[in-house]
């Protein structure tokens, strides 16, 4: 079917190269446009619905404060939840990510590197359901042990939520869910260490670890910062784990295992969405663009730092 | 670069050290052995304690190996060699802590949700249910509906704009776009979810919930995905394809078509499949969009429609009276929507596996 054999199938390819290569052409850069108006499209469309909420009187407001009263908490929240959560997981995930690409053997790293991403695709509200059944009556005793032990920090100040369903544990929630993101992309990172190095190093007579600290790591940090911050992204955006597991008082505290929480903005969308009218849709809208802006900008630090790394090793 | 640059390591502490570790290094049995003797102390702590629990029993031996095989390296292998033993374990045992909720989490749903299947469960909907019976075959319609129509939607978009990344796009429009995906990857799905709300509110008014919004949220999910998966795909494909194809007159867009896309086929199907996985089990974009109901409602374009995140969500929130047979729905439906991703996930890496090009053929 390519081959040009007689001149009128030539010329009549031809005829038909002039409308065809163009229309194709022209066909991907119409979605290419689709992608970019779309785009273009969620800023707009959040800000025009937002918009009212910002000029709304601020007695109207939930709470009755205006928009930035209302949005304070859920922002703290947000990023609290968020901080708690990488501060699990991150650790946890890197020596996961260690574990597969140097010590585990190559069939079984292979197995668990599946396993792991198979993870990242659990839905949400699956780990919600799990949190709230099983791992909040889990932590409640830990969190009431704290609450006697522990007391005297502001963190564990209690007293401690009978059902466990704190901020607290919507962090360990946020944590299991970040984990197989962070650990997947880190041990993309540790494997594209250069083989020379680590047998320059095992040859010099250091230990794995040794290798590891040597050549993996330092090649590695910037790999590993970005994908904490990718992980962190999916942290702030998370809703539906968090608002199954949380019960949310929308107070500012760094209590983090009372019965008093503060909600996130994901969750508290996602709570009050279905009910909500009028003035407050624009609220919610107007705190759901808030989320956009933060996890943007987190997410585009995030890239910047892989770019700049993947430039100094083409250097 | 970086070997360059790094000092060389501290030669004089080397040689004796080196020469410790060789003289043991026959021993590689050893770990099994401490093993086995932390398991049998452990074992005998608590059986004359009469402390019963797995868990305690296993962090109880785990931590005595850890203890003892650190303390038997320094000893006989010196401190590198130590550090190096507390490290291989700290790896483990993060990699052990991490495994741990994710095998509970699908034993949990596993066990809650097995009871619950049964025909009445995948045949029936829940209108007019009180109490126990009903079904998710709603919530089965409008997630095959609304997926579909995501895929529908996404699958064009993000295959053209991959190839148009990989065989046209130069300059500042593919920069801008690649840019762009990558934003959109890290778009919260609540936030897509309000953005297809508010496109859908200025063609029919305040409050309204169709399943084609909800696909349109979705898709906004899923064509990163698909561009990423479809751009590594293509950039797999040998130059040396196309330009046989160019030499043999094809034009460029039938080379694309028939050359380019063909061989990456198998690639672009898997991150397709990836891509649905990802947004199948998606509850908050839905939840603002295409609402709930307990009728079934195979009509995207109008009236809520009910899918599976949203059931296991919704029968979790207002269960109703009395709560379990709410319950049991909504860990049911967690099980369908676990077993879903697996098979959806399973068959990409399958496809992976068997049609995968290979790099120099």
């Amino acid at each position: 079917m390519w081959s040009t054999g007689t001149a009128t199938q030539q010329t009549s390819q031809t005829g038909r190269r002039t409308v065809a290569d163009p229309f194709f052409a022209g066909l991907t850069r119409a979605a290419a446009t689709v992608i970019l108006l779309a785009l273009a499209g969620v800023a707009a469309f959040l800000c025009s619905e937002a918009w009212p909420a910002v000029t709304a009187p601020s007695d109207r407001i939930a709470g009755g404060d205006g928009l930035v009263a209302y949005l304070w908490p859920l922002v703290f929240g947000t990023l609290l939840a968020a901080a708690l959560a990488l501060a699990i997981s991150a650790p946890l995930a890197i020596g996961v990510a260690l574990f597969i690409s140097h010590f585990a053997p190559r069939r079984l790293a292979l197995l668990i590197s599946y396993v792991v991403d198979l993870l990242a695709a659990v839905p949400s509200v699956v780990y919600g359901l799990w949190g709230i059944f099983y791992l909040a009556p889990k932590l409640s005793h830990i969190y009431s042990w704290l609450a006697d032990h522990v007391g005297w920090l502001p963190l564990f100040a209690g007293p401690a939520s009978v059902t466990g369903r704190t901020i607290l544990t919507a962090g360990v929630v946020l944590a299991v869910m970040t984990l197989p993101v962070i650990s997947a992309l880190s041990r993309e990172v540790f494997l594209q260490t250069p083989r020379l190095q680590e047998e320059a190093a095992l040859a010099l007579g250091a230990t794995r670890w040794e290798m590891i600290r040597m050549a993996v790591l330092p090649q590695g940090r910037s790999g590993v910062v970005s994908a904490t911050m990718l992980g962190l992204g999916r942290a702030l955006g998370e809703t539906m784990a968090v608002a199954l597991v949380l019960s949310a008082s929308g107070l500012v505290t760094f209590n983090l295992i009372s019965t008093d929480n503060p909600s996130t903005i994901a969750a508290n969308i996602a709570l009050q969405f279905p009910e909500a009218t009028g003035i407050q849709v624009n609220t919610l809208v107007a705190s759901g663009l808030a989320l956009f802006v933060i996890t943007f900008v987190v997410n585009f630090a995030a890239r910047g730092l892989v770019a700049r790394s993947s430039k100094s090793e083409g250097s | 670069m970086a070997t360059q640059t790094e000092p060389p390591p501290a030669t004089d502490v080397w040689p004796t050290a080196s020469r410790g570790s060789s003289r043991v290094r026959h021993s590689h049995h050893a770990p099994t052995v401490i093993l086995g003797a932390s398991a049998v102390l452990a074992a005998g702590v608590l059986g004359l304690s009469g402390w019963v629990d797995p868990v305690g029993a296993v962090a109880l031996g785990w931590l005595t190996f850890a203890i003892l095989s650190t303390a038997l390296t320094a000893t006989l292998r010196g401190r590198r060699a130590a550090k190096n033993n507390v490290a291989t374990i700290l790896v483990t045992s993060a990699f052990a802590l991490a495994i741990l909720p994710l095998a509970s989490l699908m034993w949990v749903v596993i066990e809650h949700g097995a009871p619950a299947f049964n025909a009445h469960f995948f045949t029936y909907s829940m209108r007019s249910v009180v109490g126990a019976g009903g079904g998710i075959y709603h919530a089965i319609i409008g997630t095959l509906y609304v997926t579909a129509a995501a895929a529908v939607i996404s699958v064009p978009i993000g295959l053209l704009s991959a190839v148009y990344l990989v065989e046209y796009g130069r300059g500042p429009m593919a920069k801008a776009l690649t840019f762009l995906v990558d934003v959109m990857t890290g778009i919260p799905s609540i936030v897509a979810g309000l953005f297809a709300y508010a496109l859908f509110v200025l063609f029919w008014g305040e409050g309204t919930r169709s399943g084609i919004a909800g696909a349109v949220a979705l898709s906004l999910l899923m064509i990163p995905i698909v561009v990423r998966a479809s751009e590594e795909m293509l950039k797999l494909v040998p130059h040396e394809l196309r330009e046989g194809a160019y030499a043999l007159g094809v034009r460029k867009w039938r080379t694309v078509v028939q050359v380019v896309l063909r061989t990456a086929a198998p690639g672009i199907i898997t991150g397709i499949m990836l891509a649905v996985a990802r947004v199948v089990g998606e509850t908050a974009p839905l939840l603002v969009t295409a609402g709930y109901t307990d009728s079934t409602n195979s009509d995207i374009f109008s009236r809520q429609m009910m899918t599976l995140p949203v059931f296991a969500y919704q029968s979790f929130k207002s269960p109703g009276v009395p709560p379990e047979p709410g319950y049991e729905r909504a860990w049911g439906t967690a099980l369908v929507l676990l077993i879903i991703v697996m098979v959806l996930n399973l068959i990409a890496r399958l496809c992976t596996y068997f049609f995968a090009p290979k790099p120099n053929r």
